[in-house]
Protein backbone atom coordinates (compact mmCIF):
# COMPACT_ATOMS: atom_id res chain seq x y z
CA UNK A 1 0.00 0.00 0.00
CA UNK A 2 1.45 3.47 -1.17
CA UNK A 3 1.61 6.45 1.48
CA UNK A 4 -1.20 9.05 0.72
CA UNK A 5 -0.44 13.20 0.45
CA UNK A 6 -3.57 15.59 0.05
CA UNK A 7 -1.71 18.15 -2.36
CA UNK A 8 -4.53 20.49 -2.86
CA UNK A 9 -7.62 21.84 -0.94
CA UNK A 10 -10.59 24.68 -2.34
CA UNK A 11 -14.28 25.39 -0.67
CA UNK A 12 -16.61 27.39 -1.30
CA UNK A 13 -18.08 30.02 1.17
CA UNK A 14 -20.96 28.28 2.86
CA UNK A 15 -24.66 29.82 2.95
CA UNK A 16 -28.26 30.39 1.24
CA UNK A 17 -26.17 30.54 -2.05
CA UNK A 18 -29.53 31.11 -3.72
CA UNK A 19 -27.54 32.58 -7.32
CA UNK A 20 -25.21 29.64 -7.55
CA UNK A 21 -26.41 25.97 -9.06
CA UNK A 22 -25.40 22.81 -8.00
CA UNK A 23 -23.01 22.27 -10.74
CA UNK A 24 -21.54 26.14 -10.23
CA UNK A 25 -21.13 25.42 -6.73
CA UNK A 26 -18.94 21.84 -7.76
CA UNK A 27 -16.82 23.54 -10.45
CA UNK A 28 -16.07 26.73 -8.11
CA UNK A 29 -14.97 24.27 -5.28
CA UNK A 30 -12.87 22.06 -7.79
CA UNK A 31 -10.83 24.87 -9.49
CA UNK A 32 -10.20 26.29 -5.90
CA UNK A 33 -8.46 23.45 -5.55
CA UNK A 34 -6.23 22.53 -8.55
CA UNK A 35 -4.98 26.15 -8.20
CA UNK A 36 -4.30 25.31 -4.76
CA UNK A 37 -2.22 22.01 -6.05
CA UNK A 38 -0.90 24.06 -8.99
CA UNK A 39 -2.47 21.02 -11.21
CA UNK A 40 -3.84 21.02 -14.59
CA UNK A 41 -7.36 19.48 -15.04
CA UNK A 42 -5.55 17.05 -17.97
CA UNK A 43 -3.05 15.64 -14.53
CA UNK A 44 -6.33 14.05 -13.03
CA UNK A 45 -6.97 10.73 -13.26
CA UNK A 46 -9.66 10.18 -11.31
CA UNK A 47 -12.78 11.99 -9.10
CA UNK A 48 -15.10 10.94 -6.16
CA UNK A 49 -18.04 13.26 -5.31
CA UNK A 50 -19.86 12.80 -1.89
CA UNK A 51 -23.77 13.29 -2.45
CA UNK A 52 -26.27 12.87 -0.01
CA UNK A 53 -29.84 13.53 -1.92
CA UNK A 54 -29.22 15.78 -5.59
CA UNK A 55 -32.01 13.55 -6.12
CA UNK A 56 -34.62 15.52 -3.83
CA UNK A 57 -32.66 18.54 -3.47
CA UNK A 58 -32.50 19.13 -7.79
CA UNK A 59 -34.06 16.24 -8.75
CA UNK A 60 -31.04 15.21 -10.25
CA UNK A 61 -29.22 11.83 -10.36
CA UNK A 62 -25.74 10.67 -12.46
CA UNK A 63 -23.60 13.05 -10.18
CA UNK A 64 -20.12 11.53 -10.96
CA UNK A 65 -21.05 12.26 -14.80
CA UNK A 66 -22.34 15.86 -14.41
CA UNK A 67 -19.83 17.05 -12.10
CA UNK A 68 -16.78 15.70 -14.43
CA UNK A 69 -18.95 17.54 -17.62
CA UNK A 70 -18.69 20.29 -15.90
CA UNK A 71 -15.05 20.14 -14.36
CA UNK A 72 -14.48 20.17 -18.27
CA UNK A 73 -13.27 16.58 -18.18
CA UNK A 74 -15.71 14.94 -20.40
CA UNK A 75 -13.62 14.62 -22.91
CA UNK A 76 -10.80 13.10 -20.67
CA UNK A 77 -13.18 10.58 -20.08
CA UNK A 78 -12.12 10.04 -16.53
CA UNK A 79 -13.62 7.62 -13.95
CA UNK A 80 -16.11 9.65 -11.78
CA UNK A 81 -17.83 8.05 -9.43
CA UNK A 82 -20.96 9.06 -6.71
CA UNK A 83 -20.42 7.97 -3.26
CA UNK A 84 -23.44 7.88 -0.82
CA UNK A 85 -23.76 7.64 2.72
CA UNK A 86 -25.96 10.23 4.41
CA UNK A 87 -24.24 13.13 5.87
CA UNK A 88 -20.87 11.25 5.71
CA UNK A 89 -20.55 11.29 1.96
CA UNK A 90 -18.26 12.97 2.08
CA UNK A 91 -16.22 11.46 4.68
CA UNK A 92 -16.54 8.63 2.56
CA UNK A 93 -15.98 9.82 -0.70
CA UNK A 94 -12.42 11.29 0.74
CA UNK A 95 -11.88 7.18 2.03
CA UNK A 96 -11.90 6.13 -1.50
CA UNK A 97 -9.98 8.14 -3.17
CA UNK A 98 -7.54 7.67 -0.79
CA UNK A 99 -8.08 3.65 -1.17
CA UNK A 100 -7.27 4.60 -5.31
CA UNK A 101 -4.40 5.81 -4.69
CA UNK A 102 -2.89 3.86 -1.68
CA UNK A 103 -3.44 0.77 -4.26
CA UNK A 104 -1.29 1.95 -6.85
CA UNK A 105 -4.35 2.08 -9.07
CA UNK A 106 -4.58 6.02 -9.90
CA UNK A 107 -2.30 8.96 -8.80
CA UNK A 108 -4.17 12.44 -9.15
CA UNK A 109 -7.39 11.72 -7.89
CA UNK A 110 -10.01 14.56 -6.62
CA UNK A 111 -12.08 13.84 -3.58
CA UNK A 112 -14.97 16.19 -3.55
CA UNK A 113 -18.48 16.64 -1.81
CA UNK A 114 -21.26 19.06 -2.96
CA UNK A 115 -25.10 19.52 -1.83
CA UNK A 116 -27.75 22.47 -2.53
CA UNK A 117 -30.19 22.27 -0.29
CA UNK A 118 -32.00 25.50 -0.37
CA UNK A 119 -33.85 24.90 -3.56
CA UNK A 120 -36.69 23.03 -1.66
CA UNK A 121 -38.66 23.98 1.25
CA UNK A 122 -37.77 23.95 4.63
CA UNK A 123 -40.74 20.86 5.12
CA UNK A 124 -38.75 19.03 2.10
CA UNK A 125 -35.49 19.38 3.49
CA UNK A 126 -36.47 17.82 7.12
CA UNK A 127 -38.18 15.08 4.82
CA UNK A 128 -35.09 14.47 2.67
CA UNK A 129 -32.28 14.49 5.66
CA UNK A 130 -35.15 11.89 7.28
CA UNK A 131 -33.89 9.49 4.55
CA UNK A 132 -30.92 8.72 6.19
CA UNK A 133 -32.70 7.25 9.05
CA UNK A 134 -35.03 4.43 8.71
CA UNK A 135 -37.84 5.42 6.37
CA UNK A 136 -40.31 2.80 6.81
CA UNK A 137 -39.70 2.72 10.57
CA UNK A 138 -38.19 5.89 11.88
CA UNK A 139 -39.34 8.33 9.14
CA UNK A 140 -43.04 7.43 9.09
CA UNK A 141 -44.00 7.49 12.34
CA UNK A 142 -43.39 11.10 12.64
CA UNK A 143 -38.85 11.12 13.14
CA UNK A 144 -36.94 13.88 12.45
CA UNK A 145 -33.56 14.40 12.88
CA UNK A 146 -33.35 16.85 15.70
CA UNK A 147 -35.85 14.27 16.92
CA UNK A 148 -33.65 11.03 16.87
CA UNK A 149 -30.39 13.44 18.09
CA UNK A 150 -33.07 14.88 20.90
CA UNK A 151 -33.65 11.41 22.26
CA UNK A 152 -29.92 11.09 21.88
CA UNK A 153 -30.26 13.85 24.66
CA UNK A 154 -32.77 12.90 26.63
CA UNK A 155 -31.28 9.67 27.23
CA UNK A 156 -27.78 11.00 27.60
CA UNK A 157 -28.84 13.77 30.22
CA UNK A 158 -30.40 10.78 32.47
CA UNK A 159 -27.57 9.11 32.91
CA UNK A 160 -24.70 11.53 32.74
CA UNK A 161 -23.99 14.84 34.42
CA UNK A 162 -24.58 17.50 31.79
CA UNK A 163 -26.46 20.48 32.31
CA UNK A 164 -28.86 22.56 29.33
CA UNK A 165 -25.99 25.25 29.77
CA UNK A 166 -23.20 22.84 28.86
CA UNK A 167 -24.44 21.61 25.56
CA UNK A 168 -25.56 25.66 24.95
CA UNK A 169 -21.68 26.07 25.50
CA UNK A 170 -21.18 23.91 22.37
CA UNK A 171 -23.08 26.29 19.94
CA UNK A 172 -21.36 29.70 21.88
CA UNK A 173 -17.98 28.11 20.82
CA UNK A 174 -18.51 27.12 17.27
CA UNK A 175 -19.97 30.18 16.47
CA UNK A 176 -17.00 31.81 18.36
CA UNK A 177 -14.44 29.79 15.71
CA UNK A 178 -16.99 30.05 12.56
CA UNK A 179 -16.80 34.14 13.19
CA UNK A 180 -12.95 33.59 12.40
CA UNK A 181 -13.59 31.53 9.66
CA UNK A 182 -14.13 33.18 5.92
CA UNK A 183 -16.18 30.32 4.44
CA UNK A 184 -18.53 30.13 7.21
CA UNK A 185 -22.26 30.44 6.67
CA UNK A 186 -22.24 32.40 10.23
CA UNK A 187 -19.79 34.34 11.16
CA UNK A 188 -21.41 35.93 14.32
CA UNK A 189 -20.10 35.12 18.03
CA UNK A 190 -23.12 34.12 19.95
CA UNK A 191 -23.74 34.40 23.95
CA UNK A 192 -25.48 31.67 25.88
CA UNK A 193 -28.68 33.31 26.26
CA UNK A 194 -28.98 33.33 22.44
CA UNK A 195 -29.35 29.53 22.24
CA UNK A 196 -31.15 29.04 25.43
CA UNK A 197 -33.75 31.37 24.08
CA UNK A 198 -33.87 29.95 20.95
CA UNK A 199 -37.17 28.23 20.12
CA UNK A 200 -37.48 24.57 20.96
CA UNK A 201 -37.09 22.11 17.74
CA UNK A 202 -37.16 18.96 19.83
CA UNK A 203 -36.33 18.81 23.19
CA UNK A 204 -34.43 19.29 24.75
CA UNK A 205 -32.54 20.51 21.80
CA UNK A 206 -33.37 24.43 20.43
CA UNK A 207 -32.73 26.06 17.22
CA UNK A 208 -29.24 27.19 17.96
CA UNK A 209 -28.08 23.29 18.91
CA UNK A 210 -28.99 22.47 15.35
CA UNK A 211 -26.61 22.71 12.21
CA UNK A 212 -28.48 25.16 9.35
CA UNK A 213 -29.50 23.58 5.78
CA UNK A 214 -26.59 24.92 3.64
CA UNK A 215 -25.57 24.96 -0.07
CA UNK A 216 -21.55 24.62 -0.47
CA UNK A 217 -19.38 22.25 -2.01
CA UNK A 218 -15.53 21.25 -1.33
CA UNK A 219 -12.45 19.32 -3.36
CA UNK A 220 -8.99 18.26 -2.68
CA UNK A 221 -6.40 16.60 -4.33
CA UNK A 222 -4.64 13.61 -3.47
CA UNK A 223 -1.55 12.06 -4.97
CA UNK A 224 0.96 9.43 -3.81
CA UNK A 225 3.65 11.00 -1.30
CA UNK A 226 6.20 10.03 -3.30
CA UNK A 227 5.11 11.98 -5.76
CA UNK A 228 3.34 15.29 -3.53
CA UNK A 229 6.13 17.63 -3.91
CA UNK A 230 6.08 17.55 -7.40
CA UNK A 231 2.97 19.41 -6.75
CA UNK A 232 3.53 21.41 -3.03
CA UNK A 233 5.94 22.46 -0.63
CA UNK A 234 3.34 21.76 2.08
CA UNK A 235 1.91 18.28 1.36
CA UNK A 236 -0.37 17.12 4.01
CA UNK A 237 0.11 12.94 4.92
CA UNK A 238 -2.69 10.79 5.12
CA UNK A 239 -1.96 8.98 8.30
CA UNK A 240 -5.41 6.53 8.89
CA UNK A 241 -8.53 6.16 6.87
CA UNK A 242 -10.92 4.04 9.03
CA UNK A 243 -14.88 3.94 8.53
CA UNK A 244 -16.99 1.75 10.38
CA UNK A 245 -20.98 1.03 10.03
CA UNK A 246 -23.89 -0.01 12.63
CA UNK A 247 -26.97 -0.26 12.70
CA UNK A 248 -30.24 2.12 10.69
CA UNK A 249 -32.29 2.79 13.47
CA UNK A 250 -30.94 4.47 16.62
CA UNK A 251 -33.76 2.80 18.38
CA UNK A 252 -31.68 -1.00 17.55
CA UNK A 253 -28.03 0.25 18.88
CA UNK A 254 -26.35 -1.23 21.74
CA UNK A 255 -26.08 1.87 23.66
CA UNK A 256 -28.79 5.18 22.45
CA UNK A 257 -26.02 7.57 23.57
CA UNK A 258 -22.96 6.03 22.61
CA UNK A 259 -22.13 5.99 18.68
CA UNK A 260 -19.97 2.50 18.71
CA UNK A 261 -19.16 3.05 15.20
CA UNK A 262 -17.09 6.06 15.90
CA UNK A 263 -16.11 4.60 18.76
CA UNK A 264 -14.62 1.07 16.44
CA UNK A 265 -13.52 3.58 13.84
CA UNK A 266 -11.88 5.66 16.00
CA UNK A 267 -9.82 2.55 17.12
CA UNK A 268 -9.30 1.25 13.70
CA UNK A 269 -7.63 4.90 12.73
CA UNK A 270 -5.50 5.14 15.90
CA UNK A 271 -4.05 1.84 14.84
CA UNK A 272 -3.78 1.99 11.54
CA UNK A 273 -1.50 5.80 12.51
CA UNK A 274 -0.10 4.08 15.77
CA UNK A 275 -1.15 6.84 17.35
CA UNK A 276 -2.98 8.08 20.31
CA UNK A 277 -5.36 10.69 21.32
CA UNK A 278 -2.65 12.43 23.22
CA UNK A 279 -0.88 12.67 19.54
CA UNK A 280 -4.17 14.85 18.11
CA UNK A 281 -3.33 18.41 18.02
CA UNK A 282 -6.93 19.28 17.00
CA UNK A 283 -10.11 17.69 15.73
CA UNK A 284 -13.30 18.08 13.01
CA UNK A 285 -16.32 16.80 14.53
CA UNK A 286 -19.64 16.06 13.06
CA UNK A 287 -21.66 18.03 15.53
CA UNK A 288 -24.75 18.15 13.16
CA UNK A 289 -26.36 19.37 16.85
CA UNK A 290 -24.87 19.92 20.25
CA UNK A 291 -25.33 16.55 21.58
CA UNK A 292 -23.28 15.24 18.46
CA UNK A 293 -20.48 17.07 19.59
CA UNK A 294 -20.72 15.86 23.06
CA UNK A 295 -20.69 12.28 22.03
CA UNK A 296 -18.34 12.59 19.94
CA UNK A 297 -15.37 13.68 22.06
CA UNK A 298 -15.92 10.91 24.21
CA UNK A 299 -16.51 7.88 21.69
CA UNK A 300 -13.62 8.98 19.70
CA UNK A 301 -11.75 8.16 22.96
CA UNK A 302 -10.76 12.00 24.35
CA UNK A 303 -12.18 11.43 27.85
CA UNK A 304 -14.58 9.16 29.18
CA UNK A 305 -18.22 9.18 28.79
CA UNK A 306 -20.09 11.92 30.70
CA UNK A 307 -17.16 14.38 31.25
CA UNK A 308 -17.58 16.40 27.56
CA UNK A 309 -19.92 18.74 29.04
CA UNK A 310 -17.54 19.66 31.73
CA UNK A 311 -14.45 19.56 29.05
CA UNK A 312 -16.74 21.86 26.95
CA UNK A 313 -17.44 24.27 30.22
CA UNK A 314 -13.52 24.60 31.09
CA UNK A 315 -12.32 25.39 27.35
CA UNK A 316 -10.59 22.12 26.55
CA UNK A 317 -12.41 22.06 23.68
CA UNK A 318 -11.91 25.67 22.70
CA UNK A 319 -9.10 27.56 20.02
CA UNK A 320 -6.84 27.94 22.98
CA UNK A 321 -7.98 24.73 24.56
CA UNK A 322 -6.12 21.53 25.02
CA UNK A 323 -8.09 19.67 22.56
CA UNK A 324 -9.52 22.20 20.45
CA UNK A 325 -12.18 20.70 18.58
CA UNK A 326 -14.25 22.09 15.23
CA UNK A 327 -11.86 25.18 14.71
CA UNK A 328 -13.97 25.66 11.43
CA UNK A 329 -16.71 26.46 13.58
CA UNK A 330 -18.25 23.15 12.89
CA UNK A 331 -21.78 21.60 11.07
CA UNK A 332 -23.32 24.34 13.43
CA UNK A 333 -21.60 27.86 12.68
CA UNK A 334 -19.59 26.63 9.35
CA UNK A 335 -22.36 25.40 8.43
CA UNK A 336 -23.84 21.79 6.73
CA UNK A 337 -24.18 20.90 2.88
CA UNK A 338 -24.09 17.51 4.11
CA UNK A 339 -22.53 15.89 0.99
CA UNK A 340 -20.02 18.45 1.48
CA UNK A 341 -19.09 18.29 5.28
CA UNK A 342 -16.93 15.30 4.92
CA UNK A 343 -14.39 16.94 2.61
CA UNK A 344 -14.86 20.37 4.70
CA UNK A 345 -13.26 18.56 7.91
CA UNK A 346 -10.26 17.41 5.88
CA UNK A 347 -10.17 21.07 4.33
CA UNK A 348 -9.92 23.04 7.50
CA UNK A 349 -7.26 20.20 9.20
CA UNK A 350 -5.14 21.12 5.79
CA UNK A 351 -5.38 24.65 6.26
CA UNK A 352 -4.50 24.45 10.12
CA UNK A 353 -1.25 21.90 9.38
CA UNK A 354 -0.14 24.36 6.63
CA UNK A 355 -0.14 27.13 9.02
CA UNK A 356 -3.00 29.10 7.31
CA UNK A 357 -5.74 29.24 9.38
CA UNK A 358 -5.37 33.10 9.99
CA UNK A 359 -7.09 34.07 13.32
CA UNK A 360 -8.43 30.91 14.40
CA UNK A 361 -5.27 28.74 13.81
CA UNK A 362 -3.85 26.58 16.74
CA UNK A 363 -0.48 27.42 16.40
CA UNK A 364 2.25 24.06 15.98
CA UNK A 365 -0.61 21.99 14.94
CA UNK A 366 1.27 18.87 13.51
CA UNK A 367 -1.58 16.22 13.60
CA UNK A 368 -4.92 16.64 13.08
CA UNK A 369 -8.17 14.37 12.89
CA UNK A 370 -11.68 14.63 10.99
CA UNK A 371 -15.25 12.65 12.47
CA UNK A 372 -17.79 12.52 9.69
CA UNK A 373 -21.49 10.96 10.51
CA UNK A 374 -23.90 9.46 8.42
CA UNK A 375 -27.11 9.08 9.78
CA UNK A 376 -27.83 8.54 13.64
CA UNK A 377 -24.63 6.89 13.83
CA UNK A 378 -25.08 3.80 10.95
CA UNK A 379 -22.01 5.29 8.67
CA UNK A 380 -18.59 6.77 10.30
CA UNK A 381 -16.00 7.84 8.67
CA UNK A 382 -12.18 8.83 10.91
CA UNK A 383 -9.02 10.25 9.42
CA UNK A 384 -6.10 11.16 10.50
CA UNK A 385 -3.82 13.71 8.89
CA UNK A 386 -0.38 15.17 9.64
CA UNK A 387 2.70 16.83 7.98
CA UNK B 1 -45.91 6.44 -0.68
CA UNK B 2 -47.20 4.11 -2.69
CA UNK B 3 -50.22 1.90 -2.10
CA UNK B 4 -48.41 -1.35 -2.46
CA UNK B 5 -45.31 0.07 -0.22
CA UNK B 6 -47.76 0.26 2.46
CA UNK B 7 -50.01 -2.32 2.33
CA UNK B 8 -47.63 -5.12 2.66
CA UNK B 9 -46.42 -3.80 6.14
CA UNK B 10 -49.87 -3.74 7.25
CA UNK B 11 -49.22 -6.93 9.16
CA UNK B 12 -46.92 -5.36 11.37
CA UNK B 13 -48.40 -1.97 10.73
CA UNK B 14 -51.61 -3.00 12.69
CA UNK B 15 -51.13 -5.80 14.19
CA UNK B 16 -47.66 -5.92 15.82
CA UNK B 17 -46.47 -9.06 13.16
CA UNK B 18 -42.36 -9.32 14.28
CA UNK B 19 -40.44 -12.33 14.00
CA UNK B 20 -38.71 -14.73 16.13
CA UNK B 21 -35.73 -17.16 15.91
CA UNK B 22 -36.51 -20.37 17.14
CA UNK B 23 -32.12 -21.78 17.16
CA UNK B 24 -31.24 -18.13 19.46
CA UNK B 25 -34.86 -17.29 20.86
CA UNK B 26 -34.02 -13.55 19.96
CA UNK B 27 -37.26 -11.50 19.00
CA UNK B 28 -37.26 -9.03 15.96
CA UNK B 29 -39.47 -5.96 15.55
CA UNK B 30 -39.91 -4.45 12.85
CA UNK B 31 -39.61 -8.65 11.62
CA UNK B 32 -35.99 -9.52 10.04
CA UNK B 33 -35.85 -12.65 7.73
CA UNK B 34 -32.34 -13.49 8.68
CA UNK B 35 -31.07 -13.63 11.75
CA UNK B 36 -27.86 -11.07 12.98
CA UNK B 37 -26.67 -14.21 15.71
CA UNK B 38 -27.08 -17.52 13.83
CA UNK B 39 -26.81 -16.10 10.36
CA UNK B 40 -27.33 -18.91 8.24
CA UNK B 41 -28.46 -21.32 11.16
CA UNK B 42 -31.30 -19.38 12.12
CA UNK B 43 -35.01 -20.25 11.83
CA UNK B 44 -37.00 -17.21 11.60
CA UNK B 45 -41.12 -17.92 12.69
CA UNK B 46 -43.99 -15.07 12.88
CA UNK B 47 -44.27 -13.99 16.06
CA UNK B 48 -46.83 -11.31 17.30
CA UNK B 49 -45.89 -9.09 19.82
CA UNK B 50 -48.34 -8.13 22.57
CA UNK B 51 -46.86 -4.40 22.27
CA UNK B 52 -46.62 -3.67 25.78
CA UNK B 53 -43.25 -1.78 26.98
CA UNK B 54 -41.40 0.46 28.48
CA UNK B 55 -40.25 4.17 27.53
CA UNK B 56 -36.27 4.40 26.77
CA UNK B 57 -36.06 7.61 26.03
CA UNK B 58 -38.35 10.24 24.52
CA UNK B 59 -38.45 13.88 23.07
CA UNK B 60 -41.41 16.75 21.90
CA UNK B 61 -41.45 17.37 18.02
CA UNK B 62 -42.08 20.84 17.90
CA UNK B 63 -41.00 20.97 14.16
CA UNK B 64 -41.91 18.34 11.70
CA UNK B 65 -41.44 17.22 8.20
CA UNK B 66 -44.48 18.45 6.05
CA UNK B 67 -46.63 15.47 6.68
CA UNK B 68 -46.73 15.96 10.31
CA UNK B 69 -46.78 19.28 10.71
CA UNK B 70 -50.28 19.74 11.96
CA UNK B 71 -49.64 17.86 14.81
CA UNK B 72 -46.90 19.47 16.51
CA UNK B 73 -46.37 19.04 19.28
CA UNK B 74 -46.17 15.57 19.30
CA UNK B 75 -44.34 13.51 21.84
CA UNK B 76 -41.88 11.03 20.25
CA UNK B 77 -39.99 7.81 21.78
CA UNK B 78 -38.31 4.53 21.57
CA UNK B 79 -40.40 2.05 23.60
CA UNK B 80 -38.75 -1.21 24.71
CA UNK B 81 -41.41 -4.00 24.09
CA UNK B 82 -40.87 -6.70 26.83
CA UNK B 83 -40.35 -9.50 24.80
CA UNK B 84 -36.58 -7.40 24.04
CA UNK B 85 -36.94 -5.44 20.80
CA UNK B 86 -37.24 -1.80 20.73
CA UNK B 87 -39.13 0.54 18.09
CA UNK B 88 -39.76 4.14 17.42
CA UNK B 89 -43.25 5.59 18.08
CA UNK B 90 -45.83 8.15 18.81
CA UNK B 91 -47.02 8.15 22.35
CA UNK B 92 -50.63 9.49 23.06
CA UNK B 93 -49.94 11.55 26.15
CA UNK B 94 -49.16 15.26 26.25
CA UNK B 95 -46.12 16.46 26.74
CA UNK B 96 -46.05 17.01 30.13
CA UNK B 97 -46.78 13.27 30.74
CA UNK B 98 -43.92 11.60 28.73
CA UNK B 99 -41.02 10.24 31.41
CA UNK B 100 -38.34 7.52 30.96
CA UNK B 101 -39.61 4.31 32.21
CA UNK B 102 -43.23 4.88 31.50
CA UNK B 103 -45.75 1.60 30.71
CA UNK B 104 -47.24 1.77 27.62
CA UNK B 105 -49.58 -0.09 25.58
CA UNK B 106 -50.41 -0.27 21.78
CA UNK B 107 -53.38 1.74 20.31
CA UNK B 108 -54.59 1.60 16.89
CA UNK B 109 -54.20 5.27 15.12
CA UNK B 110 -54.35 7.14 11.58
CA UNK B 111 -50.10 8.14 11.01
CA UNK B 112 -50.60 10.29 8.50
CA UNK B 113 -52.02 10.80 5.14
CA UNK B 114 -51.05 11.58 1.35
CA UNK B 115 -52.26 15.05 0.74
CA UNK B 116 -56.11 15.75 0.80
CA UNK B 117 -57.20 13.22 -1.00
CA UNK B 118 -54.38 10.60 -0.93
CA UNK B 119 -53.52 7.44 0.51
CA UNK B 120 -54.93 7.55 4.77
CA UNK B 121 -52.02 5.44 6.57
CA UNK B 122 -53.05 3.90 9.83
CA UNK B 123 -50.81 2.14 12.54
CA UNK B 124 -49.81 1.74 15.86
CA UNK B 125 -49.35 4.63 18.60
CA UNK B 126 -48.70 3.70 22.37
CA UNK B 127 -50.40 5.29 25.35
CA UNK B 128 -49.49 5.10 29.39
CA UNK B 129 -50.86 2.31 30.49
CA UNK B 130 -50.53 2.93 33.95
Amino acid sequence: MREVAVIGAGCTTFGEKWDTSFRHLFVEAGILALEDAGLAGEQIDALYVGNMSAGRFIEQEHIGALIADYAGLASHHIPATRVEAACASGGLSFRQAVIAVASGMEDIVVAAGVEKMTDVASGISVDTLTGAADREWEGFVGATFPGLYAMIATDYMNRYPLTREQLGLVAVKNHFNGARNPIAQYQQEITLDTVLKSSLVADPLRLFDCSPITDGAAAVILAPLERAREFTDTPVRVLASAQASDTITLHDRRDISTLDATVIAAQRAFSMAGLTTADIDLVEVHDCFTIAEICAIEDLGFCRKGEAGRLTEEGVTALNGDIPVNTSGGLKACGHPVGATGIKQVFEIVQQLRGEAGRRQIDGAEIGMTHNVGGTGASVAVHILGV
Amino acid sequence: MSVARFWRKIPQRYNLIGTRCTTCGRYFFPPRSFCPDCRRAGNIVDYRFAGTGTVVTYTIIRTASEQFEQMTPYVLAIVAFDEGPRTTCQIVCTPGEARIGMRVKPVFRKIGADGESGVIYYGTKYAPAD
